[in-house]
């Protein structure tokens, strides 16, 4: 069985619903407190939505200098799975292992409601068994959730299929209707939605199975010594 | 040496900002008129110890790019002044 670690900040909020949701398709899952430096052996990591320090002078910017991001900066080096949501997506920005930022919503509210989704490309540890252009309606509950980057980097990250889920009809401004993206390696990917609120028929939706399930998959294809990179070559 | 420190953050340009764009709207039915290019940032202050004023801008000009703002979205500008140390 896999095992990932679910990395809470001071402010985090969805850390067990998200280890609840792991558990639904296979993955052993545990908490890790931002202090610890080292996560010992994990496959993955998950930073899990929330408010990390209050959200203070930005979302993530505080978060971005707890000892525990050493160890996902080093699990995203080496190719590892770091999956970053809501929260977890702008701490992943601010620390530079995903490029861009995310501003307050054009509309200057909070949005918590259910969105539609397009996955756009599915050569990431979120998307590896979902098909092209599969519609998935998901929650989004955030208030800085307007993706921005310049437009170099916004066609850079068209053109190379970094972005892996844009929002069908845009809520919150993103450049692009940019709902998630994922690094030059792959193998680190940020959404504003929340896969794990969207993980039982009873919560209004079950589509975020697809995108947990898809870690679940890509996280035996790593450990079978096929990286995403070979995997998408062939 | 002490010096006061004061952080100005605020969008870069030619990035949108409602906060500012609803603030301007506003100002009609107040009575303003004229007022335009309404912009809304943060303002963070401190107090720094340096051996002189250039090492004071340099430590907090590093502040800023490490952390008070984010150069994707925001720019910041610094202005200091020595704090008076009195008897």
């Amino acid at each position: 069985m896999s095992r990932l670690a679910v990395v809470v900040f001071p402010g985090s909020n969805c850390e067990h619903d998200v280890v609840a949701a792991l558990e639904r398709v296979g993955i052993e899952a545990s908490l890790v407190w931002h202090q610890q430096d080292s996560l010992g052996q994990v496959d993955g990591i998950v930073l899990p939505g929330g408010f990390a320090h209050g959200d203070y002078l930005r979302p993530g910017a505080i978060a971005r200098f707890s000892p525990v991001m050493t160890a996902v900066a080093e699990m995203a080096r080496q190719g590892g799975p770091v999956v970053g949501i809501c929260n977890g997506f702008q701490v992943l920005t601010e620390a530079g292992l995903l490029e861009g930022a995310l501003r307050p919503n054009a509309g200057r509210r909070f949005i918590c409601r259910d969105v539609t989704c397009e996955v756009r490309s599915i050569d990431s540890p979120l998307t590896v068994d979902c098909e092209r252009g599969e519609r998935l309606v998901l929650p989004i509950n955030h208030n800085e959730g307007n993706f921005t980057c310049d437009e170099k980097t916004t066609r850079r990250l068209f053109e190379r299929e970094q972005v892996v889920l844009t929002y069908t009809d845009n809520p919150n401004g993103s450049v692009g209707d940019i709902a998630g993206i994922c690094n030059e390696g792959r193998n680190v990917v940020g959404l504003m939605p929340h896969p794990e609120r969207a993980s039982d028929a009873l919560l209004g939706s079950a589509d975020g199975l697809s995108l947990l399930s898809s870690l679940a998959s890509f996280l035996v294809g790593k450990r079978a010594g096929r990286p995403a990179a070979a995997r998408s070559a062939s | 040496m002490r010096f006061a420190v004061t952080v100005e953050v605020t969008g870069l340009e030619g990035i949108s900002d409602p906060e500012g764009q609803t603030i301007e709207r506003v100002l009609p039915s107040l009575g303003f008129a004229g007022i335009e290019q309404v912009r809304v940032g943060k303002l963070v202050s401190f107090e720094l110890a340096a051996a002189g004023e250039e090492e004071a801008r340099r430590v907090a000009e590093e502040l800023c790019h490490r952390l008070l703002a984010n150069p994707v979205m925001e720019k910041a500008s610094v202005r200091l002044a020595p704090v008076r140390e009195n008897a």
